[in-house]
Order: C-alpha cells, then sequence, then structure tokens
C-alpha cells in the first residue's frame, strides 16, 4: 500500500530551482534511501514533504489525501515525522522536554519514552541533560527519539550521520537497523553510499534537482548509482580514478 | 534606620515593577516582540477596574477575577491580528504597531475618563493603609507586602508552567526554533497567541495593583512601560527570575534616590538602568572583569 506519493514537485530556493520536478512513491514498510550529491535537491524535497519549505509546483500524498496546503504541524499530527538536517534540537531544553513536545502532535502508538530509551539505551543517562550539553552523536540519537515520540506511519531522515563519529553512526544505525526490522516505513538521505545501499529496500539518487536513477537495491550496482551521483561524465571519470 | 525602611520599601515597590516587567518580558523572551501598548493596556485594565467598582460597587479584586479572562481574549486577538501579522514584516514593524495602539487606547480613555487622576485605593477598606510595624520605623503596608506576594506567586507559577506542561514545553520550543516546532506538530501560531494571552493577563494583575496602590490617569501608560522596561532590562530580558531581581533594583534604586533627594526617585532608577545597560554592552559575555577591560581599552 502506498503511503506517500510525489508528483510533479518543483521547489525553488530564490531563483535556484533546487528540485525540479520530482514523482516517486513510498509504499508501506519499505526503507528507501535518497542519495546525490551535495545540492542535489535532497534536503529540500524532505522539507516540502514535510510541510517545512513550500514547494512551487506539484503534489504531496499521504495515503491519497493530498497534503500540499495543509501546514507542517498539521501534516505532523497525520503521521509525517522529519528528522533534520543538523537535527534543529531545542538546545536550553532537556532531552526529555525535546522528546514530550513531540506530544503536541497528539498521535499515541508503541513510542514511548521507554520505548526511546530501550532503543537509545546511551542516553538514559542524559534524560536530564540539556540538549546542548550532548555529544553529536546523542544529540541526534535524541532527534530521531523526538521524531518518533509523535509515532509517525512515515520516518523521514535526513544526513542522520552528518558530524557524527564513526562510532556515533555505528550506534545511530544499530538502532535504525531494529526499527526497520520492525516494519517501519522510512525515506532516508544519506551521504554514504555504502551504507544507504545496505539498509534501504530501494535506492534513489538525485541529480541537480531530479531523480536520474531509482530501483531496488538488489538490482543496483554500486558503479550505476556512482554515475548517477555524479553525472555519466563524472561518473566515467571517477571509475577511472578509482581503477 | 531611615535607609533600611527605604530599602525594605523599595523592595517591596520591586515587586510591582516585577509584576509590570513580567508580560512585557515574557512576550520579549517568547516571539521577540516588544509591546509598546504594554503599559497603556494595564491602565486600560485600571481604569476597567475602576469603573466596575465605583459605579457597580464590584469590589477590585472581584473586578479583577472578572476581566482576566477578558484580557487573556484581548491577547490572544492582539497576537493574531496584529502582532502575528506586524511580526512578518521585520522587528521594527511590531514596535510601530503596537505604539500606535498605545496611543489610541491612551486617548480613547482620555476621551472616556478625562484627566481626572484616580485610584482604586478608596474601593480597597483598609487595606490601602494597614500595615505591620516591623521597629519603631519600619513598616510594612500589607498592600504593599500582597503585591510583592503576587509578583513571586506569579513568576513562579509561570516558571512552573513553562517548565512542567506541555503548553509551557511548546511556548520554550517555539521561543528557540519557530521553524522546527511545527515539525513535532506544533502550532506555532497558536502558541504565540497563548503566550500573548498569559502576558495579557499578567498585564491585568500589574494594572490591578497600580491602580491600589497609586493614582493613575489616562496618560500613566507610558510612565508603566518605562518602568516595565527597566526592570526587564536590568534583569535580563526574557529570563523570569531575573525580572524579579531587576524590579527589585529598579524600586531599591528609586527609594535610595528619593531619600538623597525628593526629586531623586526617577532619576535614581533611570541611572541603574543606565549603568547596567552599558556595562552589559561593554561586558559582552566576560561579566564584570570583561566590562572593566573593554572600557579600559576603549578610554586609553
Amino acid at each position: 500500500m502506498t503511503i506517500l506519493t510525489v508528483e510533479h514537485m518543483e521547489a525553488r530556493h530564490g531563483l535556484l530551482k533546487a528540485v525540479r520536478g520530482v514523482s516517486f512513491h513510498v509504499s508501506q514498510g519499505e526503507v528507501v534511501a535518497l542519495v546525490g550529491a551535495n545540492g542535489a535537491g535532497k534536503t529540500t524535497l524532505l522539507r516540502a514533504i514535510a510541510g517545512a519549505h513550500p514547494p512551487s509546483a506539484g503534489r504531496v500524498l499521504f495515503r491519497g489525501t493530498d497534503v500540499s496546503a495543509i501546514p507542517a504541524y498539521r501534516r505532523a499530527a497525520m503521521g509525517i515525522a522529519l528528522v533534520p538536517e543538523g537535527r534543529r534540537l531545542f538546545p536550553q531544553m532537556t532531552v526529555e522536554d525535546n522528546l514530550l513536545l513531540a506530544r503536541a502532535t497528539g498521535r499515541s502508538g508503541p513510542w514511548t519514552m521507554d520505548r526511546v530509551m530501550e532503543a537509545f539505551p546511551h542516553l538514559q543517562a542524559r534524560r536530564k541533560s540539556k540538549a546542548a550539553h550532548l555529544s553529536g552523536g546523542e544529540q541526534q540519537a535524541t532527534a530521531i527519539g523526538r521524531a518518533l515520540m509523535a509515532n509517525p506511519e512515515i520516518l523521514l531522515l535526513d544526513e542522520v550521520s552528518l558530524g557524527l563519529s564513526p562510532l556515533a553512526v555505528e550506534r545511530v544505525y544499530a538502532s535504525l537497523q531494529s526499527l526497520m526490522q520492525s516494519g517501519a516505513t522510512i525515506l532516508l538521505v544519506e551521504q554514504d553510499l555504502k551504507r544507504a545501499l545496505a539498509v534501504a529496500d530501494r535506492v534513489m539518487c538525485m541529480l541537480e534537482g531530479t531523480i536520474v536513477l531509482e530501483g531496488p537495491t538488489k538490482d543496483i550496482t554500486r558503479d550505476q548509482v556512482m554515475a548517477a551521483y555524479f553525472g555519466a561524465e563524472h561518473g566515467k571519470k571517477q571509475r577511472k580514478a578509482v581503477q | 534606620m531611615i535607609w533600611v525602611n527605604q530599602i525594605v520599601q523599595g523592595l517591596l515597590l520591586g515587586g510591582y515593577y516585577a509584576l509590570i516587567a513580567c508580560g512585557l518580558s515574557f512576550m520579549y523572551g517568547v516571539m521577540r516582540i516588544i509591546n509598546i501598548a504594554h503599559g497603556s493596556f494595564a491602565i486600560l485594565a485600571a481604569f476597567a477596574l475602576w469603573e466596575l467598582s465605583s459605579r457597580f460597587a464590584i469590589s477590585p479584586f472581584a473586578g479583577l477575577a472578572a476581566i482576566l479572562p477578558l484580557l487573556a481574549m484581548v491577547g490572544w486577538i492582539l497576537q493574531r491580528a496584529v502582532l502575528d501579522r506586524s511580526a512578518r514584516g521585520g522587528t521594527l514593524v511590531p514596535i510601530l504597531s503596537t505604539f500606535g495602539l498605545a496611543i489610541m487606547i491612551d486617548n480613547l480613555l482620555f476621551q472616556q475618563f478625562g484627566a481626572d487622576t484616580r485610584s482604586l485605593a478608596p474601593y480597597l477598606d483598609t487595606l490601602s493603609y494597614d500595615s505591620w510595624s516591623l521597629t519603631d520605623d519600619i513598616y510594612i503596608g500589607k498592600l504593599a507586602a500582597m503585591i510583592f506576594a503576587a509578583a513571586v506567586v506569579l513568576l513562579g507559577g509561570l516558571q512552573l508552567f513553562l517548565g512542567h506542561t506541555q503548553l509551557g514545553r511548546s511556548i520554550r520550543a517555539t521561543a528557540a526554533d519557530p521553524d522546527t516546532v511545527g515539525l513535532i506538530g506544533v502550532n506555532a501560531k497558536r502558541v504565540n497567541a497563548a503566550a500573548a494571552a498569559i502576558a495579557m493577563v499578567t498585564v491585568g494583575v500589574a494594572g490591578a495593583f497600580l491602580a491600589m496602590r497609586a493614582t493613575f490617569n489616562p496618560y500613566a501608560g507610558p510612565l508603566q512601560l518605562i518602568f516595565a522596561f527597566e526592570a526587564a532590562v536590568i534583569g535580563g530580558a526574557g529570563s523570569l527570575w531575573g525580572t524579579l531581581g531587576g524590579g527589585i533594583v529598579l524600586g531599591v534604586a528609586q527609594s535610595i534616590g528619593a531619600q538623597i533627594d525628593p526629586q531623586g526617585f526617577l532619576i535614581a532608577g533611570h541611572l541603574v538602568f543606565f549603568v547596567v545597560l552599558f556595562a552589559r554592552l561593554y561586558a559582552g559575555n566576560g561579566g564584570f572583569a570583561g566590562a572593566m577591560r573593554n572600557l579600559r581599552r576603549r578610554l586609553v
């Protein structure tokens, strides 16, 4: 069953067209990775789906309902949760308060404070700490936990490994792995190709605002993604350079 | 002993300043809006209570309980209809629009009630002059003590509310990052309207106590705004306990100034305000030592 459909989406940053006519869908229980170079439009696309960036054209359908005109806070209440790039925690508030804020969505379900602490055990000791005093990995765990507290139907993850130590990335992904196995629907942006291909069922590659490659990860080779990632010409050079 | 008395009286006066500053500081802390009509709204509340007392013989306290929900509604509407829209035009527009609002309120009050000076004291029975004597020289007015207690309760209550309720958390989060709260289901516009309603309730309480402890007239709003502004800045705008401290510093400074010279009341308050303001400008993040260092660098 399709949860999310994006139709002919276009979005701008001032004069720059960041997203140029993107269409795709995400089905229930699917983990879809969105990859692409910096500036390819991935973050803008995710923000437009969550309602945090106004698209200049196109539609977003959530469970068949057009949500294009619905503000972000109501999309969150419907079950779309974005873990934004750079985490965007409330730095002067405690971990607990950051997590409890998601109750504003009015959604209940399996994810409670205790479940989040189980999923990210290293947060337990930091519950009363201000978000500003956490390490990058702890902050990312809090940001993901905050999104989960809203018991979302689809989780949008924007570069959850950005700026984290390799160990912290491992930890975050270990927690995400069990989340993915529990049947969660996830659309994630990830710079690390290898990791994206390892966790996702399907991969989409963006280049200069459009999706240039899409398919199940099992049918797509790393070379194909590399070619799409940098554009065909760049891809050849890149491969030569690797050889 | 006379100085001790002045300090005690200044401390109690500071309770009133904390009350009037509380809403201003709260709105600035949450919405980054400076409401220039703040003092005028306090006077508006004072006139509403005076009207209820003089015309319908309703006690000011009962009257206050009646008008607080109305003031909350006024705050909500003010935010949704004026402040929210004007804030989109930059930081200057809300200042201009609330300035215009202040002029409107002041002059409408003048047209309705004339220039007469009024007070709620006659409607308070003996409360307006009852006092406890600590020593032979030091008396504590019951009303002044009540105002101080109200300030502590109101500021403490707000602090608890911000820390431990879902709306309080939403208000703090919206203050920190209004764009991100939407992603976790918080309607920032509604949260800001709720915050403005709360601020307006505190304005009502402050206006009531001003009218009980002193006199007021239609043009008394701007002076109350200045006191509120001074107390808020001395205490660190946006911080609630700081506001209480700022109110007390201002009250004590004014009382001591009045003791030195009868004309020194306002001047001493302004002086402390400027000293704190300049110390802040010079200190940056370095505290007192940083202020001295920067000052020396600037002068030498």
